[in-house]
C-alpha cells in the first residue's frame, strides 16, 4: 500500500460509479454494510465498531464518532433524529459536494446504520440550497432506495425502519454549525446556543439527535465491511483513516485529495499536487479554511492529522487546503478571510460580532501602509481575546488566520507598518511606481502620458516619478517602450 | 438534588447541580459583571442568550473563557473571575462593545440609569482605540406613540426580545440581519407602528441601553402649563405612588402619595387628581356588567358571553385585538380609568368649573406607556380633542420634578383636589395583579348578595403566581375567578376559552409582569424582582390604610352619578364610559 | 427493481450485477463493449462536460462504435477538468483529462479505434480499497 499516497475511502465511489443508479452501488458491496448490521449485530456491536476504528468527524471538529452515536443512543427519547451536515460553508471547500454528487448512497446507507444504532427512524440532510446538483442526486437516491426497500419500514425484513428527508440551507456559513443548523431547521433563526445540551442530548425539536458531517457518513460503510481494524491500521495514532481536501491555490494539480491521516503537507503539495505553478517559490499553506491558520516551509513535513494541525496553529477544518507562493501576501490573506468571518457572523455574541469587524478594519490599514506598531500589538490582543471569549466555533477560530500569519510572516507585517512595503507586491496601495535609470533613455513618453505630471526630466536623460503625487494608474508603465519603468 | 462542589477565587461552595457559576458566585458576595443576562426570580422570566460575553471567567482546564451566566457549576471546578486573562478579556470585550455605540450620553434618555454607561465605568474604559477608523452599525429611528426605538444604540442583548416574545407571545420583536448590521426589530425592519406591539412597554423596561425608550411628552406638558389660556389637571394612577420614590433615592416600597400631589401642584397643576377615582368608576361599571352577564347566565341564558374578562389594561386591549379579534365580544366595554377620567374631567368637570372643552388639559401620569397610545386613539377623542391630552409615565414625571429643582424627599404630603381626588382603597389595589377583580369581587359581592362584607381582603387572588384560578363563594353561587399577568399567560387563559375549556366566569388579565406596578413606564428594576415584590406590598398597606375599601361607598362616585350619569350602564355611561374593539389581525403590513 | 427483503435478497441481485459487470469487462467476450464514464459532478459539468457526453453518445453511434456512455461523480482531478475515463475490455481503464469535443473525437479515432495513445492521459496516483 505504499505506491501511491491517496487512498480512497471516502471517494471510494466518486468517479467511479452512475451515483444516479443505485444498481452500480450495489455492484460494489452498496448496502451490505447496512444489511450486515441490521441481520448480523446489535446496535451495541455497531457502535463498538465505530468506537474501535477511531474514526473522527470529518466536519472540523474531529470529535469521535463512535462516542458520539453512543451518548445519543444512551439518551433516551421517543423519537431521536440522524442529521447529516452538508452545509459546507467553506470558501473553495467542495469535498461534502462531491461526495454528495459522486456517491449519495453512501451517505443514505450510513444515516441508516447510525438511525439503527442509536434507534432513530428519521434522518434528515441539511443540504445548501446552492447545491443543485447534489441534491438532485441525493433525491433520485432516496426514491431509489426507497423503491427496493432499502429505506422505509421494515428494512431487511428486521422491525428497523428509517427514512430520510432533505432540508435546505440558504447557504449562511455558520448554519453549519451544528445548533445552528438545528435552530435553522426548526425554522428559527440560524444562530448557534451554548452547549451544553449537546444535540445528542437536545437537538432537533428538543430530542437527541447525532450530528455528523457527509464525509464522516461515508466512510462508515466500509468500515463495518472491512472491519475497524482494516480502517484503524490506517493514519495515525490519534487520526484514523484518510481525510479528503480540496486542494487549491497556486499549485499544479489542484483537485480533490484523499490522503491517510499522517501524510505530510510536502507530500500533498509536492507529490500530489505537482508543486507551485509556474515554477515559483512555495511561501505557505492555509489549511482549515476561515478558522484554519497560514503554515510555512517549517511545517510542510508535519504529518497532518487533527491534533498536529491544531499543535502548528491551524486546524484540519473541513478540508480546505490553499497554497499560496511568493506572490501572496499575507496579510492579504489574514485580510480576506476576515472579510468572509465579518460577513458570516451571525451577530449574536459581540466579540465575534464587533471584533472581527475591528480586525478587519485594522488589517485594511496595515495593508494600506496606515497601521502602527500599536495596532501590531493590538491586533494580537483583539485576536486573543475573540478566540477566548467567543460563543461558537466561528469566532473562536475566526483570529486564526491572523495570528498565524502574525506568528509564521511577522516581517511581512513588520515591513507593512515599518517601511510601507508590500514585500509580496500585492498591496496595491503600497506600490511605488520607479524608473530603473540605467533602462531609461530619455524619450519623454511617459512624462507625456502621466495625467497628473508626476514625472519630471529632460530629453534624454533619466527621468524621475514623484511618488507623492503619483496616483498609480499605470499609464507611464504601460507607454514605455524601454521597460524601463517598475512597481515595487 | 444533587449538589457539586467547587471552587470560586479560591473559595469553597458546595451548591445545588445545575447552579450556573455566575449565580454560585453571588452566593459568595462575588459579583460578576453581566450585561446581556438577565433573571427576574420567582416571575420564572429569565434571559440567557449568552451572547455579550462581558461576564467571562477563567476555568482551570478550559480551553477558552466560560461566561458564567450561562455555564452550569461542575464538580471539581476551579473557577477564577478576576485573573489577568480575566479583566482583559473583559475590558477588550466592552471595548468592542462601545466601539459600535453612539457617545450620546449626554441627551441621551438612558443616561444615568443606564446598565451599559455604568459597565463602563465599572471596567473603567477611558478610551476606546481606534475608535477614528471604526465604522458603526447604523439603523432608521423609529418613533411610535408609547416608544422609540434607536437601534444604533442596541448592544444585541435580546432581552427585548425575550420579553415580547417568551413573556408576552406578541412576536413583535426578534433579531434582523446578520453579524455586525445585526440588530433586534420587527421582522422585515417595518416600523413598530405596523407591527403586532401592543405598547405594553416591557421591552423598554429591560432594555439595558437607550435603545429603546418612551416617547418623552414632557416637552408639550411644559407647553401646556406655561398657557395661561389653559386648565391643566393631571390624574395619576395607584402605581404609580408605589415607584416613584425610587426615582429620589427613596427605598422600593415606600409610599410618596402625599409628596407626589404636593409635587405636582409645585409643578403648577391647577387641580391634582387621582386616576383611583376613576377606578372606583370602573368598578360600578364592570362591576354590574359582571353582574349582569352573570345573573342572565344562571338565568340561563345561552346567548351571554362568559367568561368576562377586565378591560383596564390598554396592552391587553391591544393584544387581543391583534390576537384575538374573534372574541372581541368577550371583554368588558369599559374603558380603562384614565380614559374614563378623561372622559368624566372634560364633561361633567370641565361644566362644573366652568372651562371650555378645548381650554382644559388633562394629563395623566402612568406606569403604562400603552396609555400612551390609547389617550391618541380616535375613539377617545371629541371633534379631535382628546380626552386625555398627554400621558406621562412614572420615570418623566420623575424628570419633571428633577428639572423643577423640588427635593422631593423633603415636600410636605399634601391631599389630592376634590372632586375627582377622592377613591376608596378598591381603586388602589388596581396597581397590582388580581387587583381589579378583588375590587369588582368587593362590590360585586355587595350588590349582588345585599350583604355586607365582613372581610374585604380575598387573600386567593393575590400572588405572583403568573395563572392563579379562585371560587368566590356568591351566597351560595360559586363564581370562578382566573388571573393572569403576562400576555403569554393572557394568551394560555384565551386560548382555553376558545377551545370550550374555560371553567372561569370572569378573568382580570394584566400585561405587566406583577400587574401595573410592573410596568413599562415604571422606575427601572434592573432585573431586581425584590423592587416589584416591593411596591405591591405598598400598594396592598395604601388600600388598607384607607377608611372606605368599596368602589360603591365612594362618595364622589355616588354624587357623580346622582348629578350626572344616572346610573351605571346608563345611556350617558355608556356613551363616556364604555368602548368597542376592533379587529387589527390584518394591520401588518410590510411597507 | 424487486423488493430487497432480506440481505440474500441483496447479495443475490450484487452477485448478478458483478458477474454482469465481468462478462461485460472480460477481452474474450464477444458482448463485451467499451465503458465511457464522463465526470459529471458539479465542475465537470462547469467545465463543459455536458457537451462532452453529448458529443460522445452521438458521435459513437454514427460511427458504429458499440459503446456504454455513462455519467458519474467527481474524479478529483479538477485541474484537469472535463475528464473522462475509458474502460476497453480486458484492458485498465485509462482517464483523459481537459476534454472537449476535438479531444473527444480524437480519443475516439485515436484510442478507441486504434489504441493508439492520445496526450493528456492522467496517471493513476491512489489506492482504493480494494487494492
Ligand atoms: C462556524 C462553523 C461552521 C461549520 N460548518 C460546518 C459545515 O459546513 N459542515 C460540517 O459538517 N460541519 C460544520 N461545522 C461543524 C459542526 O458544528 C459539527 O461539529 C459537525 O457537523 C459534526 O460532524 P462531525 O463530527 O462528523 O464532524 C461547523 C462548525 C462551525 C463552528
Ligand atoms: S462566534 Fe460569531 S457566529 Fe458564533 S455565535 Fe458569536 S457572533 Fe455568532
Ligand atoms: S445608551 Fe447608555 S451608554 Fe449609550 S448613549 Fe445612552 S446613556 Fe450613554
Ligand atoms: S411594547 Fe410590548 S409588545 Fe411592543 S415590542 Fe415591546 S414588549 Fe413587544
Ligand atoms: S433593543 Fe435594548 S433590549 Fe433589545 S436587544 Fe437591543 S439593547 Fe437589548
Ligand atoms: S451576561 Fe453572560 S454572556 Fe452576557
Amino acid at each position: 500500500m505504499t505506491k501511491y499516497k491517496q487512498i480512497r475511502i471516502a471517494l471510494n465511489n466518486c468517479g467511479v460509479i452512475d451515483p444516479e443508479n443505485i444498481e452500480d452501488y450495489i455492484a460494489r458491496d452498496g448496502y451490505m454494510a447496512l444489511g450486515k448490521c441490521i441481520t448480523e449485530m446489535t446496535p451495541q456491536d455497531v457502535i463498538k465498531e465505530i468506537k474501535d476504528s477511531g474514526l473522527r468527524g470529518r466536519g472540523g471538529g474531529g470529535f469521535p464518532a463512535g462516542l458520539k452515536w453512543e451518548i445519543a443512543s444512551k439518551n433516551h427519547a421517543d423519537q431521536k433524529y440522524v442529521v447529516c451536515n452538508a452545509d459546507e460553508g467553506d470558501p473553495g471547500a467542495f469535498m461534502d459536494r462531491s461526495v454528495l454528487e459522486g456517491d449519495p448512497h453512501a451517505v443514505l446507507e450510513a444515516m441508516a446504520i447510525c438511525g439503527y444504532s442509536i434507534g432513530a427512524t428519521k434522518g434528515l440532510i441539511y443540504i445548501r440550497a446552492e447545491y443543485p446538483l447534489a441534491i438532485k442526486r441525493l433525491k433520485i437516491a432516496i426514491d431509489q432506495a426507497r423503491e427496493v426497500g432499502l429505506l422505509g419500514k421494515n428494512i431487511f425484513g428486521s422491525k428497523f425502519d428509517f427514512d430520510i428527508e432533505l432540508r435546505y440551507g440558504a447557504g449562511a456559513f455558520v448554519c453549519g454549525e451544528e445548533t445552528s443548523l438545528i435552530h435553522s431547521m426548526e425554522g428559527l433563526r440560524g444562530e448557534p446556543t451554548i452547549k451544553p445540551p449537546f444535540p445528542a442530548e437536545k437537538g432537533y425539536l428538543g430530542k437527541p439527535t447525532n450530528v455528523n458531517n457527509v464525509e464522516t457518513y461515508a466512510s462508515v460503510p466500509i468500515i463495518i465491511r472491512k472491519g475497524a481494524s482494516w480502517f484503524n491500521k490506517i493514519g495515525t495514532e490519534k487520526s484514523k483513516g484518510t481525510k479528503v481536501f480540496a486542494l487549491a491555490g497556486k499549485v499544479n494539480n489542484v483537485g480533490l485529495v484523499e490522503v491517510p491521516m499522517g501524510t505530510t503537507l510536502r507530500e500533498v503539495i509536492f507529490e500530489i499536487g505537482g508543486g507551485i505553478q509556474n515554477g515559483k517559490k512555495f511561501k505557505a499553506v492555509q489549511t482549515g479554511g476561515p478558522s484554519g491558520g497560514c503554515l510555512t516551509e517549517k511545517h510542510l513535513d508535519t504529518p497532518i492529522d487533527f491534533d498536529n494541525l491544531v499543535a502548528a496553529g491551524s486546524m484540519m477544518g473541513s478540508g480546505g487546503m490553499i497554497v499560496m507562493d511568493e506572490d501572496n501576501c499575507m496579510v492579504s490573506v489574514a485580510k480576506f478571510y476576515l472579510d468572509f468571518t465579518v460577513e458570516e457572523s451571525c451577530g449574536k455574541c459581540s466579540p465575534c460580532r464587533i471584533g472581527n469587524k475591528r480586525l478587519f478594519e485594522l488589517l485594511e490599514r496595515i495593508t494600506k501602509g496606515q497601521g502602527t506598531m500599536d495596532d501590531l500589538q493590538r491586533l494580537r490582543n483583539m485576536s486573543n481575546v475573540i478566540k477566548d471569549t467567543s460563543l461558537c466555533g466561528l469566532g473562536q477560530t475566526s483570529p486564526n488566520p491572523v495570528l498565524s500569519t502574525l506568528d509564521n510572516f511577522y516581517d511581512e507585517y513588520l515591513a507593512h507598518v515599518k517601511d510601507h512595503k508590500c514585500p509580496a507586491g500585492e498591496c496595491k496601495d503600497l506600490m511605488k511606481y520607479f524608473i530603473i535609470a540605467e533602462n531609461c533613455v530619455g524619450c519623454t513618453a511617459c512624462a507625456r502620458v502621466c495625467p497628473v505630471g508626476a514625472i519630471t526630466g529632460e530629453k534624454k536623460e533619466a527621468h524621475l516619478i514623484n511618488s507623492e503625487t503619483c496616483i498609480k494608474c499605470g499609464a507611464c508603465m504601460e507607454r514605455c517602450k524601454f521597460d524601463a519603468i517598475i512597481i515595487k | 438534588m444533587e449538589k457539586v462542589k467547587l471552587t470560586i477565587d479560591n473559595k469553597l461552595i458546595e451548591v445545588e447541580k445545575g447552579t450556573t457559576i455566575y449565580k454560585a458566585a453571588k452566593q459568595l458576595g462575588i459579583d460578576i459583571p453581566v450585561l446581556c443576562y438577565m433573571n427576574l426570580e420567582d416571575l420564572g422570566i429569565e434571559n440567557k442568550p449568552g451572547g455579550c460575553r462581558i461576564c467571562v471567567v477563567e476555568v482551570e482546564g478550559r480551553r477558552n473563557l466560560a461566561p458564567s451566566c450561562s455555564t452550569d457549576c461542575a464538580e471539581g471546578m476551579v473557577v477564577n473571575t478576576h485573573s489577568i486573562r480575566v479583566i482583559n478579556a473583559r475590558r477588550t470585550v466592552m471595548e468592542f462593545i462601545l466601539s459600535d455605540h453612539p457617545k450620546d450620553c449626554l441627551t441621551c434618555a438612558k443616561s444615568g440609569n443606564c446598565e451599559l454607561q455604568d459597565m463602563a465605568v465599572k471596567l473603567g474604559i477611558r478610551e476606546i482605540p481606534g475608535q477614528e477608523y471604526a465604522a458603526m452599525s447604523t439603523y432608521k429611528m423609529d418613533f411610535s406613540p408609547s416608544l422609540i426605538r434607536e437601534l444604533d444604540k442596541c448592544i444585541m442583548c435580546r432581552r427585548c426580545e425575550m420579553m415580547c416574545n417568551d413573556f408576552q407571545t406578541v412576536g413583535a420583536l426578534s433579531a434582523f440581519k446578520r453579524g455586525f448590521e445585526a440588530a433586534v426589530g420587527p421582522a422585515f425592519e417595518m416600523d413598530i407602528e405596523d407591527s403586532t406591539c401592543t405598547y405594553c412597554g416591557q421591552c423598554v423596561a429591560v432594555c439595558p441601553t437607550g435603545a429603546l425608550t418612551e416617547k418623552d411628552h414632557t416637552r408639550e406638558v411644559i407647553n401646556a402649563l406655561s398657557d395661561p389660556t389653559k386648565t391643566v389637571i393631571v390624574q395619576t394612577a395607584p402605581a404609580v405612588r408605589a415607584a416613584l420614590g425610587e426615582e429620589f433615592g427613596l427605598k422600593p416600597g415606600t409610599l410618596v402619595t402625599g409628596k407626589m400631589v404636593a409635587a405636582l401642584r409645585r409643578l403648577g397643576f391647577n387641580y391634582v387628581f387621582d386616576t383611583d377615582f376613576a377606578a372606583d368608576l370602573t368598578i360600578m361599571e364592570e362591576g354590574t356588567e359582571l353582574l349582569g352577564r352573570l345573573t342572565k347566565h344562571l338565568n340561563g341564558d345561552k346567548e351571554v358571553k362568559l367568561p368576562i374578562l377586565t378591560s383596564c389594561c390598554p396592552a391587553w386591549v391591544n393584544f387581543f385585538e391583534h390576537n384575538f379579534p374573534d372574541m372581541k365580544e368577550i371583554p368588558s366595554t369599559a374603558r380603562s380609568p384614565q380614559q374614563m377620567f378623561g372622559a368624566i374631567a372634560k364633561t361633567y368637570f370641565a361644566d362644573k368649573i366652568k372651562v371650555k372643552r378645548e381650554d382644559l388639559v388633562v394629563i395623566s401620569i402612568m406606569p403604562c406607556l400603552a396609555k400612551k397610545y390609547e389617550a391618541q386613539r380616535d375613539e377617545f377623542k371629541v371633534d379631535g380633542n382628546p380626552d386625555v391630552d398627554f400621558s406621562l409615565s412614572t420615570r418623566e414625571l420623575a424628570h419633571l420634578i428633577k428639572q423643577a429643582n423640588l427635593d422631593f424627599k423633603s415636600l410636605p404630603d399634601e391631599d389630592f383636589d376634590k372632586p375627582l381626588g377622592e377613591s376608596t382603597g378598591a381603586a388602589v389595589i388596581f396597581g397590582v395583579t388580581g387587583g381589579v377583580i378583588e375590587a369588582a369581587v368587593r362590590t360585586a359581592y355587595e350588590l349582588q348578595t345585599g350583604k355586607k362584607l365582613e372581610r374585604v381582603e380575598f387573600e386567593q387572588l393575590r400572588g405572583m403566581e403568573s395563572i392563579r384560578k379562585a371560587t368566590i363563594d356568591f351566597n351560595g353561587t360559586p363564581i370562578n375567578i382566573g388571573i393572569a399577568h403576562g400576555l403569554g399567560n393572557a394568551r394560555k387563559l384565551l386560548e382555553d376559552i376558545k377551545a370550550g375549556k374555560s371553567e372561569f366566569h370572569a378573568i382580570e388579565i394584566m400585561a405587566c409582569p406583577g400587574g401595573c406596578i410592573g410596568g413599562g413606564g415604571q422606575p427601572l428594576h434592573h432585573s431586581d424582582s425584590s423592587i416589584l415584590k416591593a411596591r405591591t406590598k405598598a400598594i396592598f398597606a395604601e388600600d388598607e390604610a384607607k377608611v372606605l375599601r368599596k368602589s360603591h361607598e365612594n362618595p364622589y362616585i355616588i354624587k357623580l352619578y346622582e348629578e350626572f350619569l344616572g346610573k351605571p350602564m346608563s345611556e350617558k355611561a355608556h356613551h363616556l364610559l364604555h368602548t368597542h374593539y376592533f379587529d387589527k389581525s390584518g394591520k401588518i403590513e410590510i411597507s | 427493481m424487486t423488493k430487497i427483503k432480506t440481505l440474500a435478497d441483496l447479495v443475490k441481485l450484487r452477485d448478478e450485477l458483478q458477474s454482469k459487470q465481468a462478462l461485460a469487462d472480460s477481452a474474450d467476450n464477444a458482448e463485451s463493449i467499451i465503458q465511457i464514464k464522463v465526470g459529471m459532478g458539479t465542475s465537470g459539468i462547469a467545465s463543459g462536460a455536458k457537451a462532452v457526453i453529448d458529443f460522445l453518445v452521438e458521435a459513437l453511434e454514427k460511427r458504429n462504435i458499440e459503446a456504454n456512455v455513462s455519467q458519474t461523480g467527481d474524479m478529483g482531478y479538477s485541474y484537469a477538468e472535463p475528464t473522462i475515463e475509458v474502460k476497453k475490455p480486458g484492458k485498465d481503464p485509462v482517464v483523459f483529462g481537459f476534454v472537449n469535443v476535438q479531444k473527444a473525437d480524437e480519443i475516439i479515432e485515436k484510442y478507441i479505434k486504434r489504441d493508439e495513445l492520445v496526450e493528456g492521459i492522467i496517471p493513476v496516483n491512489y489506492h482504493t480499497i480494494d487494492n
